[in-house]
Formats: structure tokens, C-alpha cells, sequence
């Protein structure tokens, strides 16, 4: 008799085979791994799997009495391997992206896309982490520093080949916002929350009435108002297709947060979220997802003075949605699952804490039906390790983004960004020539 | 209980009343948490106890399986096995998976340097004058401060802490323990180390020296000539000599009484803090030294020690050829080594060295070189062996308990012994 799971996973598997036959092309051969255990996070993790990767896309994921390779596959003997889904950086500042200048303390029209530089050490040492996609963002100086981007790690040439895009094409990214102590600066920058709150309420009152006009303009085209990017990004914040990413640290200044998004309805990420674990209820009650950073002691300013190991713990039992993030330089892409392995000592569930790494990152940033799990038809991003995912012991051994390896421990150079030494803090040097008879990457 | 008090006074002051009572509940978990480390000093306690572990390390020796350590009067008088180390009737006995010895930071600015990153509680850095060695670290280490509990709820129970870097002679260290409401209380050796600092962040802004390497490095020599010439006319012992509490300091360092601690990352400011120990004979302690897996044979030639870098140091700057190799490779060499903590000027306001030894000990150091690290290997370097660092009848009976494996994520320490009183309790 089989288990109703295991028929949805044959069932899957032949179709995703059907789909397989249609797309293939002769010089692309389907990638199977063979014996691993596989944590597909979206369901139980599977001890005997195999999980077949085509044109960048997951193409079959089951038991391996329950799937077989296809007859044109490349076998990856997998056997005492972990495979799970590539790593979700729900906040980083990888690539040395900064956006906002110090003219102002409002900047919703300048994008860190135009700043990143694809070539920074920071990202070979993300993938050799295992971070697959990364939401880079600029700083916490400001109200609001500017447009976020999503980007997947993909060792290509240009930022245009990293950038997530939507349905249309178009970069996906966030806005980036703070409150709390960072963004209280000298004029023209406010000096207290109250006047920070402020601030922030009437910029989003100029894009509502910004918005009325763009309305009024689909009537009557003299209605419309002049161009004005920033307010352009400001209408998809209030629209829903630009999620605010917010830094905040303390309990006022958390449910500041929500009271704005109440009053003009956007879509909110709380990011690092200090004293989370005092205002868990209201966070819950409020549907916010929250993106945690834990760092190894407490303090380094007065408002970070609570943070603790145990916010997923408490978060995940109020029953809000939690996410992890690096911050990177604040704390080291190449250590992210240590973060949510502390979570554990600290009292998350593992399931919880393993979601908190993936899916729940994706769902942060709108590419939940893309990207996080080990599902039939998502990109073909994931990572090998040696070991359990929460061990010290266990190594990212290969990281895959679309079905192309951008990590592999074997390799000598990839190594060195995963351990350091010499010449490691140096830009990555991409050819777009030949290296040993192979692109180098 | 009076560390209880002034934690539950932070948490009303941050917006008890506004809680509701579920918040409440989560909120007392959670302070519950953040004091475990404190709920301690009972007056009075005892020194006696009995500590049974699945596994004892006592780094001096072998792991003892299903071990027993007995604590009197807070030395440790005796340890075995359990079968032929009998427990005396009525002592009071703690139990763990795995117990070593207490750890040893062998270099942090923890309660020197506060964990609100406030000018307020930031002494570790005076930063008027290049050269300061007469600066004491037990004028300003705050034995109340929070980041000892913090680091001690790891299992901390030795810290070599002072003076930070960031200037060419930033002042004086000391050894302390984790432990105790006093400076004199926690003392263990009031003066270690003398602080230094090669390199760019010991470099003065503007028109002010040293702005170069090598001012750096003359203004290091000519110190040290300058503390030649005051020994030098102290022993005449003339009655013009005025004390200069500058030179005392030098002066013990020319006597080899103190080591100088040289922070320094790039392999030429190694070099030249082996040069100028070599010209004047100092004893020589390397510190943090990213770079000393690009001079391995000139450091073991030298035969000086290395407190090296925390492992999870950002690699930025003059760090950026840092590897997670680094203590491997100078210990594959036979080099004395500790790890350390360090220093952070934002966040983690202290790294905790068991962090750093676990990360040590993945990178090819193993972990029983990595478990050396952290105790006697760092008691040995800062001169504190002969009272720490390992389990062993006569030494003081500091002791931190685990329920598994010291080094893995998931494993809390659920006790920390200092000379015989449970001074952390809880699951950290």
C-alpha cells in the first residue's frame, strides 16, 4: 500500500518527467543526486532520496525506492550527503551597495542596483555559506535609504545577470527603512522618534496623493503629475509590489512600525528586531513577518541591549513568521546557519529554525513560489553538506543556483573563500576568457 | 541577587506595565534567561563540591570517562574515575555530561570595555597620547559589568583583559576571574601585559605621530632607550631621581617582569615586533596576527607565543588575508598558542572564545588543540598556569559544565564552577 505522500511524489515525478521530455535540449543533461538525505523543507525529510535537477529547474525530489534517475543522467553519488534548499539572506550588504547619501533623510528614489559591485569577495564567500539568493540593502542611517535588490548569487558578469526579476522582467527589490537610534542624526535628519514618525507620515502622504493623481491621469491625462522616481517607487510600496524592508531594534520603535503600516496599509519586514520577544503578541497579531539577526553577545548600542539567542524561540511560539538574516559585515555570510543553529541551543524548533533559513526568507521577499524548498518545478537552488545542517562539524561541500555549481569545497579557489588566507579579501577576478580550458567562475 | 534586581529594573523601565500578560510570561522566560548567569552569590557559599562527569577533560591528561572532581576549600583535591574516587558523604554534587576545565580568554577587553558601547563604559582606549604604559587596567575594570556574566554563563572563568588596541602603548593588562563584585576580588594578577599595537589602526589622524610604520617603530624604540637610561640612573640611585610612573612600567617591561602584547595583523608588523623584542631583549607575546601563517618559520624561530585572532574576525582591512587555518597552522609548527575574544568596537560587543575555539577546532586545529587553546594553553601564555587551565590536584577548582560536546551549536553549558562555587547556573 502506498503512503499518500509517496503517490504524490510518483505522481509528481512522472509528470515532472513528461516536462522534463518537452524542455530538454541535447546538450543539456539532467543532474541526479543519488542517496542523499534531502530536507525539502515544504515536507519530511526523505533519508534514501534523489533529486533530479534540468534546465535549472527541480524536475523530481523523492524516496529512492519511489524515483529513478532518467535513463540520460548524470549521476552524483550522494551518499552520506545532506541536500536541502540554497539559503535565503533576507538582508545583507554584500557587494558594498549603498544607496542614500547624507543630503537627506528620505531617499525612496536611488536603488543600492546601482552601486553593487558583483566582483567583491563578499559574495564568493556567501555561496561558499551557502547563501543562494540575498536581498542587499543599503544602510540604516536613514528614514528611508533607498530601493533593495534581490539578487541570486550567480557568478556572472553583471549585476543586470544577478538581479531577480519578476513576471515582467522588471529588477526585483525592496525599501529599505529604520527607525530607532541609527537614523537620528543632524538636521536636515530628525533628532527624536516623534519627529522621525513624522517625517515618515508625510512623505507616505505625498505618495497617497501622488498616487490620486496617477489615478486621476488614467481619466484624463492632464491629471498626471510630473515624474518623480522616488514617489514612483513609493506608490509600489503602497501598492504592495515593493515590501518594506524596516530596521528597528526596540519594543516602541517596533510598534511604531506597525502603527504606520496600519495607517497607510504597506507591507512591512521587521528586521533584526531586538526586543522582539517583549512585543511577540502585538507582532503576531499583526501578521509581520520578522527577519531575526542573533549575535554572540548582547549590546554594542543602547537599543540592542536585549537582543538574545532566544527571539526565534519566542517569536515562533507567539506564532509570528520568522526569517534569519547576516547583515553582512555584521555578522559573516559564511557562518549564516550557525545563526539559526543557536536559535536551536536557544529553544527554536528545528523545523522552524531550518524554514527560518529558506522559505520563510523567500515568502520575505515575494519568491516563495520560486525558490526555498525542494519542490517539482522551483529554481534548481541548493546546497550539499557533509553532515547535519545544525552541526559544527558539517560543511557546505557544493552550492547550486538555477542547476549551475557556483561553490565546490573540492575546488582549491573556491576553498580559499571559504576558509580565507591569502588573497581571499581580493575581488573576485572574472575573465570572460579561458582558465584551464573552462570559463572561470 | 542584587544583579536580579537591577535586570528586572531594566525590563520594567523598558515598557513592563505596557505588556500583556502573555508578553509577561515570555518576558519573564526570557530575563529568566538573560540572568541565569547571575542568579549566584549567595554570601558565605561553600568551596567544597563534588562535580561527576560522563566525560572529564582535564587537558592535562587524559579524558576520564565517567569521572569524578573534588573541590575543597576551591582546589582541587582530587580527580579520577569515579569507581576509585569516592565522593565524601555530604558534599554537595553537580553532575554533566562533560566537564573541562574553567575556560581562559587569553585576550578580551570585557569589563574594561561595557557592552553598551557607550563613551561611559568604553575604557579600553585612551586615545590623547601614542604612548601610555602607565595606564592600569584595575583603575578601570568594572567587575559588575554585564558582558563577565555573559561570557562567563559560556564557561569563562579567566579572563586576560585591559588595555585594548588601538595605540602604539594603549596601557596596562590584568588577569582576572570571572567572578566577584570587586577589581580585588576578581584579581588575579594586577599587572600582565603591557598593550601594544603595530599597524594602521595605531596610526594618529592628521599631523600627529605615528603616522607611519616606521614612526610606529621608532617612537617604540626610543621609548624603550629612554626606559634603559631611567634604570640606569634609578640603580645610581642619586637624589635628584624622580619617579616617572611612565618608565616604572617600561622599566618592568626591560626586566622581563611583563611581557609586551604587540597587536598586529600584517606579516611585517610581525616581523618588527620580533625585531624589537629581539634588540631589547623583552619577553614577547604576538597578538591577534592574521598574517602569521605567511611567517610560520620566523615566528617558531623567534620562539615567541601567539594569542591569535578570534576565528570569526571580520576579514576587512588589514585582516583581509585572514583564514580560519591560522591557529592550525602555527600549532602544526609546535608555536605556543591561545585564542582569544578580542576586541569589537561594535558588535558582538565581546565574542566568547568558546565560539571562536569551536570554529578553531572545525579548521584543521581539532579539538583537543582547540579545548588547549582556551585553557591551559592560554594559562600557560599569560603566566597563570600553575593556579588554571587544567584539572589537576593543588590548582584552583574552576570547572565548566556542558551537556554534550563543548563545541558543538546545539550543546549549552549548564554550570560554571569558580574555586569551588557555582557562580552560572541555567542552559546557556
Amino acid at each position: 500500500m502506498m503512503s499518500p505522500i509517496k503517490r504524490i511524489l510518483t505522481t509528481t515525478f512522472l509528470s515532472a518527467t513528461l516536462l522534463a521530455v518537452v524542455t530538454a535540449s541535447p546538450q543539456e543533461q539532467p543532474t541526479a543526486f543519488v542517496g542523499a538525505r534531502l530536507i525539502p523543507v515544504d515536507g519530511p525529510e526523505i533519508e534514501d532520496g534523489i533529486m533530479v535537477v534540468h534546465l535549472g529547474k527541480i524536475v523530481a525530489v523523492g524516496d529512492s525506492s519511489l524515483v529513478s534517475p532518467p535513463d540520460d543522467a548524470d549521476i552524483r553519488d550522494m551518499e552520506g550527503m545532506v541536500i536541502m534548499p540554497g539559503l535565503v539572506d533576507t538582508h545583507s550588504h554584500i557587494g558594498g551597495g549603498w544607496a542614500a547619501d547624507s543630503s537627506e533623510p528620505i531617499q525612496p528614489g536611488v536603488s543600492v542596483f546601482d552601486a553593487i559591485d558583483v566582483r567583491s569577495s563578499g559574495f564568493q564567500r556567501a555561496q561558499s555559506g551557502g547563501v543562494t539568493t540575498a536581498n542587499v540593502m543599503p544602510g540604516s542611517g536613514h528614514l528611508m535609504s533607498g530601493q533593495t535588490v534581490y539578487l541570486k548569487l550567480r557568478d556572472l558578469n553583471t549585476i543586470e545577470e544577478w538581479v531577480v526579476r519578476d513576471e515582467s522582467g522588471r529588477p526585483m527589490g525592496g525599501m529599505k527603512m529604520a527607525n530607532g537610534t541609527n537614523s537620528r542624526r543632524d538636521p536636515p535628519f530628525p533628532g527624536t522618534r516623534g519627529k522621525s514618525a513624522a517625517l515618515v507620515r508625510e512623505v507616505f502622504l505625498d505618495a497617497l496623493a501622488y498616487q490620486a493623481k496617477q489615478e486621476a491621469a488614467k481619466e484624463d491625462p492632464e491629471k498626471a503629475p510630473d515624474r518623480d522616481l522616488g514617489m514612483e517607487a513609493l506608490v509600489e510600496v503602497l501598492e504592495g509590489s515593493r515590501i518594506v524592508h524596516h530596521h528597528t531594534h526596540r519594543h516602541d520603535d517596533i510598534l511604531t512600525v506597525l502603527r504606520l503600516r496600519e495607517e497607510f496599509g504597506f507591507r512591512v519586514v521587521l528586521h533584526h528586531v531586538s526586543d522582539a520577544w517583549k512585543v511577540a503578541d502585538e507582532i503576531a497579531a499583526a501578521g509581520v513577518p520578522c527577519s531575526l539577526i542573533l549575535i554572540d553577545s548582547p549590546g554594542g548600542k543602547l537599543e540592542a541591549r536585549d537582543v538574545g539567542f532566544e527571539s526565534g524561540a519566542v517569536l515562533e511560539e507567539a506564532g509570528a513568521k520568522v526569517a534569519f538574516h547576516t547583515d553582512d559585515w555584521i555578522t559573516d555570510s559564511r557562518l549564516f546557519m550557525r545563526m539559526a543553529a543557536l536559535a536551536v541551543r536557544a529553544g527554536m524548533s528545528r523545523e522552524g529554525a531550518l524554514r527560518a533559513l529558506t522559505i520563510e526568507g523567500a515568502a520575505m521577499l515575494d519568491l516563495q513560489d520560486r525558490i526555498g524548498t525542494l519542490s517539482v518545478g522551483k529554481d534548481a537552488d541548493f546546497i550539499i553538506l557533509d553532515g547535519d545542517p545544525f552541526s559544527v562539524y558539517s560543511r557546505v561541500q557544493e552550492t547550486w543556483i538555477d542547476g549551475v555549481r557556483v561553490f565546490d569545497r573540492s575546488n582549491d579557489k573556491d576553498r580559499l573563500w571559504a576558509t580565507g588566507g591569502l588573497g581571499a579579501g581580493s575581488p573576485r577576478a572574472i575573465t570572460s576568457c579561458c582558465d584551464g580550458g573552462e570559463v572561470a567562475r | 541577587m542584587r544583579l536580579e534586581t537591577t535586570l528586572s529594573k531594566h525590563v520594567s523601565m523598558d515598557g513592563e506595565d505596557r505588556m500583556n500578560s502573555a508578553n509577561r510570561a515570555r518576558a519573564s522566560k526570557i530575563v529568566k534567561g538573560l540572568v541565569l548567569a547571575v542568579v549566584l552569590v549567595a554570601p558565605a557559599l561553600s568551596q567544597d563540591l563534588a562535580v561527576r562527569g560522563a566525560q572529564v577533560h582535564t587537558v592535562s591528561g587524559a579524558v576520564i570517562e565517567n569521572g569524578v572532581v573534588i573541590i575543597r576549600d576551591g582546589k582541587i583535591s582530587a580527580v579520577g574515575p569515579a569507581q576509585v574516587t569516592p565522593i565524601p558523604a555530604g558534599l554537595r554534587v553537580v553532575e554533566a555530561e562533560v566537564v573541562t576545565p574553567g575556560l581562559v580568554d587569553a585576550h578580551t577587553v570585557v569589563g574594561v570595555a561595557g557592552y553598551l558601547n557607550q563613551d561611559h563604559d568604553q575604557d579600553q582606549l585612551e586615545r590623547t597620547e601614542a604612548l601610555q604604559p602607565e595606564l592600569r587596567a584595575i583603575d578601570a575594570y568594572n567587575a559588575r559589568e554585564r558582558l563577565v556574566d555573559w561570557v562567563r554563563s559560556f564557561g569563562v572563568t579567566t579572563m586576560h583583559t585591559g588595555h585594548g588596541p588601538g595605540a602604539l602603548i594603549s596601557g596596562q593588562t590584568m588577569v582576572v576571574k570571572t567572578h566577584g563584585d570587586t577589581v580585588d576580588e576578581a584579581t588575579v594578577v594586577p599587572f600582565a601585559m603591557l598593550a601594544a599595537t603595530l599597524g594602521e589602526e595605531a596610526q594618529a589622524e592628521g599631523k600627529k605621530s605615528p603616522g607611519t610604520r616606521g614612526k610606529a617603530v621608532a617612537m617604540l624604540r626610543e621609548l624603550l632607550v629612554k626606559g634603559q637610561g631611567y634604570v640606569a640612573k634609578k640603580a645610581k640611585g642619586e637624589d635628584d631621581f624622580m619617579v616617572d610612573l611612565r618608565l616604572e612600567a617600561v622599566a618592568q617591561l626591560l626586566a622581563g617582569e611583563v611581557p609586551l602584547m604587540v597587536t598586529v595583523r600584517r606579516h611585517q608588523d610581525i616581523l618588527s615586533a620580533i625585531r624589537v623584542a629581539q634588540e631589547f631583549n623583552l619577553k614577547l607575546v604576538l597578538d591577534n596576527a592574521v598574517e602569521a601563517h605567511l611567517v610560520v618559520d620566523e615566528i617558531k624561530a623567534s620562539q615567541f607565543p601567539v594569542i591569535v585572532h578570534p576565528t570569526m574576525q571580520r576579514a576587512a582591512g588589514e585582516s583581509e588575508n585572514l583564514t580560519w587555518l591560522n591557529a592550525a597552522r602555527l600549532a602544526d609548527a609546535g608555536i605556543p598558542i591561545a585564542l582569544q575574544s578580542g576586541f569589537e568596537s561594535y558588535v558582538p560587543k565581546t565574542r566568547v572564545v568558546l565560539f571562536e575555539a569551536a570554529i578553531a577546532a572545525v579548521s584543521e586545529l581539532g579539538n583537543e588543540r582547540a579545548l588547549r587553546s582556551i585553557t591551559l594553553g592560554a594559562a600557560e601564555i599569560l603566566g597563570v598556569a600553575q593556579r588554571v587551565g587544567s584539572i589537576e590536584v593543588g590548582k584552583d577548582g574552576d570547572l565548566a559544565l556542558y551537556d554534550g560536546d563543548p563545541f558543538e551549536y546545539t550543546t549549552h553549558c549548564i554550570s560554571t564552577i569558580i574555586e569551588g562555587q557555582v557562580v552560572s547556573e541555567g542552559s546557556r
